[in-house]
């Protein structure tokens, strides 16, 4: 089956202005390679700095990538011109780390629904706010929150706001950016089921950037580590997580802090 | 004495030494051999805090706090976001928001009562007696002063010395906390540190006056696992080496694991269970703290196990609003009928751990 997406030999590079005046080149993406399946869930792990965010900026078309293509359903969207992306950016839907940051604290539940639908201008007024209220329902909110602003919303409700704005133009893929990682844990785990469910339902693409390891091993079926811009490591994810061939999914392990160890671990290494 | 390894003070109420490191000497008996008594640094009683709001009745943010602090011990504080951990850092140094207020309690902190201090007494504990390390290391630095800087800006608050003591100080903390590179440090605005090098710097700050407790509210929330970490071991090496008393808040079970010597679960502004880190994180009796651990996922899953639902807690915190009864019931898996009825007294599981909790008794 043709993969849902598929980037290959991806570079991005950055180039910016330092202090004396001349330009400094960051290498944030050095030839990344990989491909996912619909219907699945892929994750990007590794520490800050690793090049995984602007990863997913470059998938969901916020940033040009310097080399490279990315083909999603058949299509290089990196060649495509402003007017063709608009058709494709609907089925290509972010979600950031913030749920606070990425509402606008002005407005109330049911604009920041609206919006991607007015953006979108293919609907009459009536039938958008019909889909409004019915986006509602598989994030596991009500409709009487339609009227109230982001800021008298619970973290998790907030977050769950965040997915069905992203839901409201019916993606294909979902790009997580550290989604959960704002989120207490029992939150984490209330959107981590909702997830699951909502792929299970809508046949939904999840890629899963996170440096939160165990999250990522529930969630994903494939894994890919990444390390200063480059893909170290990839497989099926318990394969990679049980069996790590790199050094650097060694330490990502090693680093990650769990219940397991208690009662207590010396911290030194 | 057996018991002596689970427990952080042993039978005689001295601080067992087992969890400080050091290996107590027993005698032929089994007897510790008599030491001065351990006296709590801090020790807080049946605080009460409220938010007032208008049009609404005032929200209670903790309801009945008390615990002990030793010296050299950590304190780790676990919660949600509304369980009341980040009020019980800003009301311990009376920094609460305006509509805050502290109804009832007492916290005593070298002899003296920080809920009723003057504003005068205040000034010669905050950041010097305790200090605050505050989650966002990018919004608690000035962004336009040098990171070496902020840190004199501190020590000149406190001590009246000269301005080459107190740079030659400055330098002795930074080197501390950066032993390679202290001068391009300390001459680096904040923008141009790393997100763990922030971090450092702001715990420069905290450190520089010598306190004895230091206060963290989430310190490793925004970083990376690795950077996490790698903060975790200097907040020990702190404890090991300045002797520092410390409460770390978060809101990840799993940061806590091999780093408190106690846990304290709060929920809904009460204590719900407190005890050895070792007991409360590996076998958590209040059935919140239970229901908490299970909902974090295993990163080693059986095929069975693999991407199936997690278990969840029904509901939400805001369901904890003032009723009767106990805060938790409503979203309690193993409620009972006597959870409606009033709230649970603390129980005393051993001598030191204790649960808030119907089903121990209450």
């Amino acid at each position: 089956m043709e993969p849902i997406l598929r980037v290959e030999k991806l570079v991005k590079r950055y180039v910016r202005k330092n202090s004396l005046g001349s330009n400094e080149e960051l290498l944030a993406l050095d030839g990344v390679s990989f491909a996912v399946t619909q219907g699945t869930t892929f994750a990007l792990v590794g520490e800050s700095g690793s090049g995984k965010s602007s990863l997913g900026f470059c998938i969901s078309c916020l940033e040009s990538p310097t080399t490279g293509s990315i083909w999603f359903e058949g299509r290089d969207i990196t060649v495509l011109t402003e007017n063709e992306r608009r058709h494709i950016r609907p089925q290509l839907q972010l979600i950031f780390q913030d749920p606070s940051n990425s509402l606008n604290p002005r407005w109330r539940v049911e604009e920041i629904l609206l919006e991607p639908l007015i953006l979108q201008g293919k609907l009459p007024r009536e039938e958008m706010k019909r889909r409004t209220a019915a986006l509602l329902a598989p994030v596991g909110l009500s409709s009487d929150i339609l009227q109230r602003s982001p800021a008298q919303l619970s973290g998790g409700q907030r977050q769950r706001l965040a997915i069905a704005r992203a839901l409201a133009l019916e993606p294909k893929l979902l790009i997580l950016d550290e989604a959960l990682s704002a989120l207490d844990c029992s939150i984490q785990a209330q959107i981590a089921n909702l997830l699951m469910e909502l792929q299970r339902s809508l046949d939904m693409t999840y890629l899963f950037i996170t440096h939160d390891l165990a999250m990522a091993a529930h969630l994903a079926d494939e894994i890919a580590v990444m390390h200063r811009g480059r893909i170290m490591e990839q497989g099926p994810t318990q394969k990679v997580l049980r069996s790590p061939a790199q050094e650097v999914t060694k330490n990502l392990l090693a680093a990650m802090p769990s219940l397991d160890r208690a009662p207590r671990l010396p911290l030194d290494s | 004495m057996a018991s002596c390894r689970n427990y952080l003070w042993c039978a005689r109420g001295d601080v067992c030494l087992v969890a400080l490191s050091i290996l107590p000497q027993h005698d032929s008996q089994g007897v510790v051999p008599k030491r001065p008594r351990m006296v709590p640094i801090l020790e807080v009683q049946d605080l009460h805090v409220s938010y007032n709001s208008s049009g609404a009745p005032s929200f209670s943010a903790l309801a009945g706090v008390s615990f002990q602090l030793m010296p050299k011990e950590i304190l780790g504080v676990l919660g949600e976001s509304g369980s009341g951990k980040s009020t019980l850092a800003t009301s311990l140094l009376r920094l609460l928001p305006s509509n805050g207020n502290i109804s009832s309690g007492t916290a005593f902190f070298e002899g003296k009562d920080l809920l009723r201090a003057s504003s005068g007494e205040l000034e010669q504990i905050r950041g010097k007696r305790i200090s605050l390390v505050y989650q966002e290391p990018s919004v608690a630095l000035h962004p336009t002063i040098r990171a070496g800087r902020q840190v004199l800006h501190v020590l000149a608050a406190h001590e009246s010395e000269r301005k080459s003591t107190l740079l030659r100080k400055e330098r002795q903390v930074l080197s501390s906390l950066f032993p390679e590179d202290v001068d391009r440090i300390s001459n680096s605005y904040p923008h141009q540190l790393s997100g763990g090098q922030r971090q450092r710097v702001l715990i420069a700050q905290a450190i520089a006056c010598g306190p004895s407790l230091l206060i963290a509210d989430e310190p490793t929330a925004s970083l990376d696992s690795t950077t996490q970490k790698e903060m975790l071991r200097v907040f020990r090496t702190l404890r090991d080496e300045l002797g520092l008393a410390m409460i770390f808040i978060t809101h990840n079970p799993a940061l806590l694991a091999g780093f408190a010597d106690r846990v304290m679960v709060l929920y809904g502004g009460r204590i719900a269970e407190l005890g050895p880190a070792g007991v409360v994180l590996s076998s958590p009796r209040h059935p919140y703290a239970r229901a908490l651990f299970e909902s974090m996922p295993a990163i080693f899953e059986d095929k069975a196990n693999n991407r199936k639902k997690l278990p969840v807690i029904a509901g939400d915190s805001s369901s904890a609003l003032p009723r009767q009864g106990c805060v938790f019931e409503p979203r309690c898996p193993e409620r009972m009928e006597d959870c409606r009825k009033r709230e649970p007294a603390v129980v005393n599981l051993s001598e030191f751990h204790t649960v808030s909790c119907f089903k121990y008794g209450g």
